[in-house]
């Protein structure tokens, strides 16, 4: 991997890199243990991170993908507000050529009553997210989605 | 009567001031939600809490919401017209009952125009405080909107008392801020709310892991802030532990109860109380009363003061990040972003690119919170520092979690003790 590929908000074209992925949340959620906590876990699957931080703006997820073509976007949200901003930014994301294939994943605090109903967890895998990882779930189900793109081939398009 | 009166009377009686979170964003939910506050068995004043939308100035989805019945996290004070507000407080608020605008916004001038336009004189937060932890705005842009918000609060009418501002720097990020950062922070934005003119301020401090370095903290607060607030009118807000809460419901009331200790046996005048639901989703209006209910209780049994050691460790280092500050620029705003920018002021964990991000905490064996790297931080002569193992996903989880455990495990061991007929 190329050093540019490092630089923040670098906005280099380059291709797809099994090594990265990106850990977001998304504009409304101010919460960042989350992010901190996902940081180290998914650095510890043996990938690079990088954090977005909070409040992240749809347009710079989405530049920061197109940039990254990460092996992985993991989206985290605990204020609530996740399952309508999560179908916000995967309807964008999706709508992108570049982006279609690449693995989207969302988890945390999603609805404001709780846990999502079968119905709503629905609607965000048929918006186009790869996996939804309720609250209550745990850390073993997300480890689990993410051995699978660092043991093998890039899921992502060239 | 104002705010300040409000809380100040009751502290004069011998009764502790307790404080919901709360917002809903329809108005008939948050003016129900005012009134069981208002009918809760304590001292209590009421809580407008904003929704996520309106902290980000993102009206267009708080308008989506409203128009598709999609749920809020709070009270869209903006998108509201001002008379909607003023109905759904008239004849709750007032001198009996003040109620507060809590927010978490880095620009927050929508929020104060829409806040005055409907009455209210109290708010709370802080250039700093709402910047840092839940915003990517960078810091010198908040330090100018806050500037401008207690322009705006000062050159309003206030026919019902002097404008009110907490600070919110007693509470960045939740858990795992060593308290003198908190207090320094803290300090600092009261200071710079008073060197704008306003003069009727109170100071938070959230509950940390340690009820003797928690008490040391509140000590020094107060100590910094008689000394550098001579012409305001102030008070101590404590708020109830701001990180992971306890999943039962016994482990979660007794957490709130120590934070009602806390705040008792320093002589804080105001608490802002956690629920039953706060570690499952936000909490209903039920819930919330009887937090209120609890923590009011508890405070009652308290009595007496504790004393604390005045020159302890939390005030010799809250004190070194004050001085630094201080002498960094004689504009306080300035002072504040160069600081940050030096590292003087450098908060563990946060992410934001204006923070430094080379300090680190670390919660030794007694729960009590200390430094394991300082990086610029002038505590070099103040602080024993300790090199803690490097962090992983699984000891953060654990440093984050080490409350919410502690009291599970004590409620879960009750009934347990009672089965095996221990006493």
């Amino acid at each position: 991997m190329t050093e540019e590929l490092h630089a923040y908000g670098g906005g280099v074209a380059t291709g797809p890199s099994r090594r990265t992925v990106i850990v977001s949340s998304m504009a409304s959620d101010s919460h960042t243990w989350n992010l901190v906590y996902l940081e180290l876990l998914v650095g510890e699957l043996g990938f690079e991170v990088v954090n977005l931080g909070a409040c992240v703006p749809d347009e710079l997820l989405e530049s920061e993908c197109l940039s990254r073509r990460p092996a992985m976007l993991v989206l985290s949200s605990v204020n609530g507000h996740g399952h309508q901003d999560g179908l916000r930014v995967i309807q964008r994301l999706r709508a992108l050529p570049g982006l279609r294939t690449m693995p989207v994943v969302i988890g945390g605090k999603l609805g404001v009553g709780g846990a999502l109903t079968a119905e709503e967890t629905a609607q965000l895998l048929l918006a186009g997210f790869d996996a939804v990882f309720d609250d209550q779930q745990g850390a073993a189900s997300f480890r689990r989605f993410a051995a699978t793109l660092s043991a093998g081939a890039s899921q992502v398009e060239a | 009567m104002s705010f300040e009166e409000f809380v100040a009377r009751r502290h004069a009686a011998g009764e502790l001031v307790v404080q919901p979170r709360m917002g809903f964003a329809d108005p008939a939910a948050m003016r129900a939600g005012l009134a069981a506050t208002r009918n809760a068995a304590a001292a209590t004043v009421g809580t407008v809490t904003l929704d996520s939308y309106t902290r980000v100035c993102d009206t267009a989805s708080v308008a989506h919401a409203l128009r598709n019945g999609i749920a809020l996290n709070g009270y869209p004070i903006v998108n509201h017209p001002a008379e909607v507000t003023r109905g759904m407080l008239d004849g709750l608020e007032g001198p009996d009952f003040p109620v507060q605008v809590r927010h978490g916004s880095a620009r927050p001038a929508d929020i104060f125009r829409a806040m005055i336009a409907a009455g209210l004189h109290a708010t709370e937060g802080g250039p700093v405080s709402y910047c840092l932890p839940y915003s990517r705005t960078p810091l010198d842009e908040s330090v100018r909107n806050w500037a401008h918000c207690c322009d705006l609060l000062l050159d309003a009418e206030h026919p019902a008392g002097r404008p009110h501002l907490e600070t919110f720097g007693g509470c960045m990020m939740g858990q795992l801020c060593p308290p003198s950062e908190l207090v320094a922070l803290s300090v600092l934005e009261a200071l710079f709310f008073y060197r704008k003119g306003v003069r009727s301020i109170s100071v938070s401090y959230a509950q940390q892991t340690n009820m003797t370095q928690d008490q040391e903290a509140v000590s020094a607060l107060r100590r910094l802030c008689a000394e550098l607030l001579p012409e305001a009118t102030w008070h101590v807000v404590i708020y109830a532990y701001m990180g992971l809460f306890p999943r039962t419901s016994d482990g979660a009331r007794g957490l709130l109860g120590t934070a009602a200790e806390l705040a008792v046996t320093t002589g804080s005048e105001r608490l802002i109380v956690k629920t039953t639901a706060e570690a499952h989703r936000i909490p209903t209006v039920a819930e919330n009363v009887a937090a209120l209910d609890h923590a009011g209780a508890v405070a009652r049994s308290v009595t007496g003061r504790v004393v604390v050691e005045d020159d302890n460790q939390v005030y010799r280092e809250a004190y070194a990040l004050v001085d630094a500050v201080l002498n960094s620029h004689a504009d306080l705003g300035r002072a504040i972003v160069v600081a940050f920018k030096r590292g003087l002021l450098d908060v563990p964990y946060c992410l934001h690119p204006d923070n430094a991000g080379q300090a680190r905490s670390y919660l030794d064996a007694t729960g009590r919170l200390g430094w394991s790297e300082l990086g610029s931080l002038p505590l070099h002569r103040v602080v024993e520092r300790h090199h803690a193992d490097r962090i992983t996903s699984s000891t953060l989880m654990s440093a984050l979690s080490h409350v919410q455990n502690a009291y599970d495990a004590e409620a879960l061991e009750q009934p347990m003790r009672a089965i095996g007929g221990e006493s």
